[in-house]
């Protein structure tokens, strides 16, 4: 092997006498200059305004409701499957005439995203067969602690938005678990307000959800099957 | 045996030879080929209902043997394969691929997508062959039929009608194997469907004619088809169901396959020790299943086998040890706990130890080194249940030492089997299976026709309670009726050089004269004896000697020779001979003894539970014990030990075979065995007793004995029948299967599915007594009394039967009465309709 002719190679490193002597002030050229330039630190979080994320970033997980407030999520642990990290656990549960989170018969009782291992690949989001679970372009995940980057079922459902029902209430009367998975449900029925307003008069949800459901809006596009 | 007669045919181009009879879909696993299938399943008959393993077969036909292919595919589970018979699978024939792919799709039109939320969905035959061997895209664009879901056909087992593929593994499982028919087909078409006989799916109202047809077909007057009772082993219909149409209750939604940690282990419910794999995740176990082992169960094991586990972590489960400090039981760490106990076994001048009849060989070994070489006492017996010296000497006769007896493979071939305090599926779970499917004619000495006997297509012997002793030394003498009958059967199979089988169950100990009367008929008849007891524990405990007066190894221990004694024992032992639990119950009652080493028994099972607990209180108590429950009122110090899944060991089964088994879950429970060995250490004794192999080094190394001990020897007894009109009964009472058992707490949805508790009298004494059908009968002793609703059947008159420990009868604890005992009956209220 012959030596190649590098940068490193001493034959180009030698400089004449001027060179030499000038040599080691003139990096001090740059601190100089930058004296009288702007500088690009931002006082993140305390100041300033970072651009936000592109619209499809892999944020923070949302586990998503349907428009009556029922969760999407059915407890399958698809995503767990599909996480290369094991970074999820989810166990399931069923869904009873009393307490009905989810459509259909079976609710994720235990949610959780540990986000020490999730590595926002989003094959989660991929796997879920409800789209319940999405990803926002939340990224402001830092803590002091391991169990508070463990995030649980209540920190990743949704917010309630206008007009939806707390869960737990029934499914809409006379719809299937299909019928919801593909947008029959847009907001809840007057038979869900009912009977949250039996069970839970101070549900805060109630007075949203009782406009809704009284406004008139169809609350089912198609009708359930025969 | 001679070898079979092979057949040689061409399986995708490759030869195979197997013997004649086999199916094609057998033959090409042989040769490594998987056919799809769904109804196909090696134990059951085949019925070809499922279509999925259609292939394409052409065989030699004509006088010149001109191989003629098939005009359509054929269903490879149902045709045998013949001498030069070609078959091409899907991997070889684009017909049978193509018919698979069909099938497959046709399947599909009405099974639900909803693999997500489906217990099966990741260990799902429909899912791998519908992706193995299905088309890829669903041209079927309509609605699917869909059902009401979850039916319940029993509280435990759930039925999704959607997701079945009507191969009827379950009906024909139902019908073949255990013989309780409570699911069928019902509709025709489109709407076919399984269903329990339910007059809502069905549109039909039964009227009297159809419930009394339903009856016969089960083969009982209580039992109603379409009850929740469906037979102690329906919950292997949920295992067999190639999609996820059965579910369990108990699992229903609890994990995914691939959550699950699968060991395969030994079940510690019965004396058959079934083969069975424990799914856990997150230290938790979720369910469990059949394992293979075809020497057992083959693929069955009973419904408290497969869900009775969650005992093992009820809320009374010991973590640490509690010592009492007055009246209380106080939480103390384990050097604290040791020292106590310790204290009070150095204090005590006389102990005894009753160690329970649950436990493995290492661990009774342990029990039977520490009451001899620590203690210093031979009070030691593991039989927690009624008991009788005479039992004491036939186990130490006839089982201790005995090695490899009976396996239950011979019983299932024997021509002719004879039971005698014993009753098959009750008390012999998977034996009843095997009996039924071998088809053996079982001849049963007991006082009427068990469900298990009618099904098992057995004779009845009838015999009244107690009167067994007396029914086995004149059996074989008998002339005439069925008694010759059977005299002649297990003779006629003794000299065929296959043998008949005479089976003895744990309750002929309280007949006197029983165990010797079925020795002796044994050797007259020429037949074999099984001993098979109720728990998984007492053949280990009968090889350790935990019982007074025998040494591990079958010996006797006033018999040891010095390196014997050395070998188990660690020095020669000058032992006073010791009480049996009913002797150690009477001396602690007067006071004659200091303190008592107890395992895991449970008082309730004891002859005389209020007795036991009076002895309890007036003695010192140390107690190794999983849970809480049984003796904690009178405990003075209880340390923890582990559950079979928390523990590794060996059972010793009812055949005297060992099945070991490891540790299930991670744990750091100790076992009896360490327990034993770190209290001997603070006793000052240095012994290896919790180390696994000792136990089998010691055993291995003493070998069978020499010489068997003593076999017992007392007459007959008849037994005590009551004055005709007395008002008076004899009890007949065994344990069911599904009861009251502490080892199904923690089960609803089991318990819920356990056949109702009834009394059964004859007619002629429900008379006498002036009850009818569903009205409640009074069942008393001095101690307590019984009340159950009527069941008229089959019995001898004046004799009554009870189940042992089923919801509103225990009749230890009520009546403190024992098979055979003198019991007064009288009317109780009437109640509603009894059902099962």
């Amino acid at each position: 092997m012959s030596p190649r002719r590098t940068g490193l190679d001493p034959s180009r490193q030698q400089k004449g006498f001027l060179g030499s002597g000038v040599a080691p002030w003139a990096g001090f050229g740059v601190t100089l200059r930058t004296f009288f330039q702007k500088p690009v630190t931002e006082q993140y979080p305390f100041k300033g305004k970072y651009p936000p994320p592109f619209p499809r970033y892999h944020g923070r997980h949302q586990l998503n409701r349907y428009p009556d407030g029922l969760e999407k999520c059915v407890g399958c642990e698809l995503c767990a499957w599909a996480c290369p990290a094991d970074a999820i656990f989810v166990e399931a549960g069923a869904n009873t005439a009393d307490e009905q989170y989810s459509a259909g018969e079976r609710y994720g009782r235990v949610y959780q995203i540990n986000y020490l291992r999730c590595i926002f690949c989003g094959m989660c989001i991929e796997a879920c067969p409800t789209r319940a679970l999405t990803m926002t372009t939340f990224y402001e995940l830092a803590a002091a602690s391991r169990e508070d980057m463990i995030y649980t079922k209540d920190q990743l459902l949704a917010p309630l938005e206008d007009g939806m029902l707390a869960a737990p209430h029934p499914m809409a009367e006379g719809l299937t678990d299909d019928d919801y998975y593909s947008g029959a449900v847009t907001g809840p029925s007057p038979g869900q307000v009912d009977w949250v307003a039996r069970r839970r008069p101070d549900d805060p949800t109630l007075a949203g959800a009782k406009a809704k459901a009284g406004a008139g809006e169809p609350v089912a596009a198609k009708g359930g099957r025969p | 045996m001679s070898a079979p007669e092979l057949v040689t045919c061409t399986i995708d181009g490759i030869e195979v030879s197997v013997p004649k009879n086999t199916l094609i879909i057998r033959a090409a696993e042989e040769v490594g080929i998987m056919i799809p299938r769904f109804c196909d399943h090696p134990l059951l008959k085949p019925v070809a209902a499922c279509r999925q393993c259609l292939v394409d077969v052409a065989s030699p036909a004509g006088p010149e043997g001109k191989l003629r292919a098939f005009p359509k595919p054929q269903p490879a589970c149902a045709i045998t394969v013949t001498p030069g018979m070609v078959v091409g699978t899907q991997l070889t024939s684009q017909a049978a691929r193509q018919a698979q792919e069909q099938v497959a799709e046709l399947i599909l039109i009405n099974h639900p997508l909803d693999c997500p939320i489906c217990d099966k969905g990741g260990e799902c035959p429909l899912q791998n062959q519908a992706l193995a061997t299905g088309r890829p895209v669903s041209r079927f664009a309509d609605k699917k039929n869909t059902f009401a879901k979850p039916l319940a056909l029993t509280p435990q087992i759930l039925l999704d009608r959607e997701r079945c593929v009507l191969c009827q593994r379950c009906t024909r499982f139902c019908a073949q194997v255990p013989g309780d028919p409570f699911i069928a087909l019902q509709k025709r078409g489109a709407s076919q469907q399984i269903g329990r006989f339910d007059p809502a799916v069905l549109g039909v109202a039964w009227g009297p004619d159809g419930d009394a047809a339903l009856d016969a077909a089960a083969g009982d007057v209580a039992a109603v088809s379409g009850q929740p009772f469906a037979g102690y082993f329906a919950g292997s219909i949920i295992q067999i169901c190639p999609v996820g149409a059965l579910t369990s209750s108990d699992y229903r939604f609890r994990a995914r396959p691939f959550d699950l940690v699968s060991v395969e282990t030994v079940a510690e419910h019965d004396s058959n020790c079934s083969a069975v794999r424990v799914d856990h995740r997150r230290g938790q176990v979720l369910r469990r299943l059949a394992g293979d082992e075809p020497r057992l169960g083959q693929e069955w094991i009973t419904d408290k086998d497969r869900f009775g586990f969650n005992w093992q972590v009820a809320p009374d489960r010991l973590r640490r040890p509690l010592v009492r400090r007055g009246a209380e039981l106080v939480e103390v760490s384990w050097p604290e706990g040791v020292a106590a106990a310790a204290r009070i076994l150095a204090q005590a001048t006389s102990t005894a130890v009753l160690p329970g009849g649950r436990l493995t060989l290492e661990d009774a070994y342990a029990y039977s080194v520490f009451a001899r070489a620590v203690l210093g006492t031979d009070s030691i017996d593991f039989r927690a249940r009624p008991s009788s010296p005479e039992e004491a000497q036939f186990l130490g006769h006839f089982v201790a030492g005995a090695g490899a007896g009976v396996s239950l493979d011979e019983l299932a071939a024997a021509p002719a089997v004879l039971l005698a305090g014993f009753e098959p599926e009750d008390e012999g779970g998977i034996v009843y299976l095997r009996l039924r499917q071998a088809g053996a004619k079982v001849y049963a000495l007991a006082p009427f026709a068990s469900r298990g006997l009618k099904r098992l297509g057995g004779t009845l012997l009838q015999t009244l309670p107690g009167g067994e002793a007396q029914a086995l030394s004149a059996l074989p003498d008998a002339v005439g009726g069925l008694q010759a009958e059977a005299a002649a059967a297990l003779r006629a199979a003794g000299a065929g050089g296959v043998g008949g089988v005479i089976v003895v169950g744990e309750r002929l100990a309280t007949v006197p004269g029983a165990y010797t009367a079925a020795l002796k008929a044994a050797e007259r008849l020429g037949a074999k004896l099984a001993w098979i007891p109720r728990r998984a524990g007492e053949r280990a405990a009968v090889e350790a000697g935990l019982l007074p007066g025998l040494a591990p190894g079958g010996r006797a221990l006033a018999k040891l020779t010095s390196s014997e004694a050395q070998l188990v024992f660690g020095r020669e032992l000058d032992l006073a001979p010791g009480l049996d639990l009913p002797g150690v119950i009477a001396a602690a009652a007067a006071g004659e003894l200091d303190a008592i080493v107890m395992g895991g028994l449970e008082l309730t099972d004891l002859a005389d539970p209020r007795a036991a607990a009076e002895a309890l209180r007036a003695t010192k108590v140390v107690a190794l014990q999983v849970r809480a429950d049984g003796v904690s009122p009178w405990a003075d110090v209880i340390l923890p030990v582990a559950p079979p899944s928390e523990k590794a060991g060996t059972f010793i089964n009812w055949e005297g075979r060992q099945r070991p088994f490891p540790q299930v879950m991670t744990s750091t429970a100790m076992s009896d065995g360490k327990v034993l060995q770190v209290l001997a250490a603070r006793l000052g004794a240095d012994l290896p007793l919790g180390r696994l192999a000792s136990a089998h080094q010691a055993l291995d190394r003493l070998g069978a004995p020499a010489e068997r001990l003593a076999a017992p020897d007392e007459p007959p007894q008849p037994p005590a029948v009551p004055a005709a009109g007395s008002g008076e009964a004899l009890l007949s009472t065994w344990r069911y299967l599904v009861d009251d058992s502490s080892g199904l707490d923690g089960v609803p949805h089991l318990a819920a599915s356990a056949p109702a508790p009834v009394a059964r009298i004859s007619a002629a004494t429900a008379q006498a007594v002036g009850v009818e059908a569903g009205q409640n009968l009074v069942v008393g002793t001095d101690c307590g009394s019984i009340s159950l609703p009527v069941v008229i059947d089959d019995l001898p008159d004046q004799v009554v039967h009870l189940p042992a420990k089923s919801p509103g009868s225990w009749v230890r604890v009520n009546l403190s009465a024992a098979d055979g005992a003198r019991v007064a009956l009288s009317a109780g209220r009437a109640v509603k309709e009894v059902k099962q």
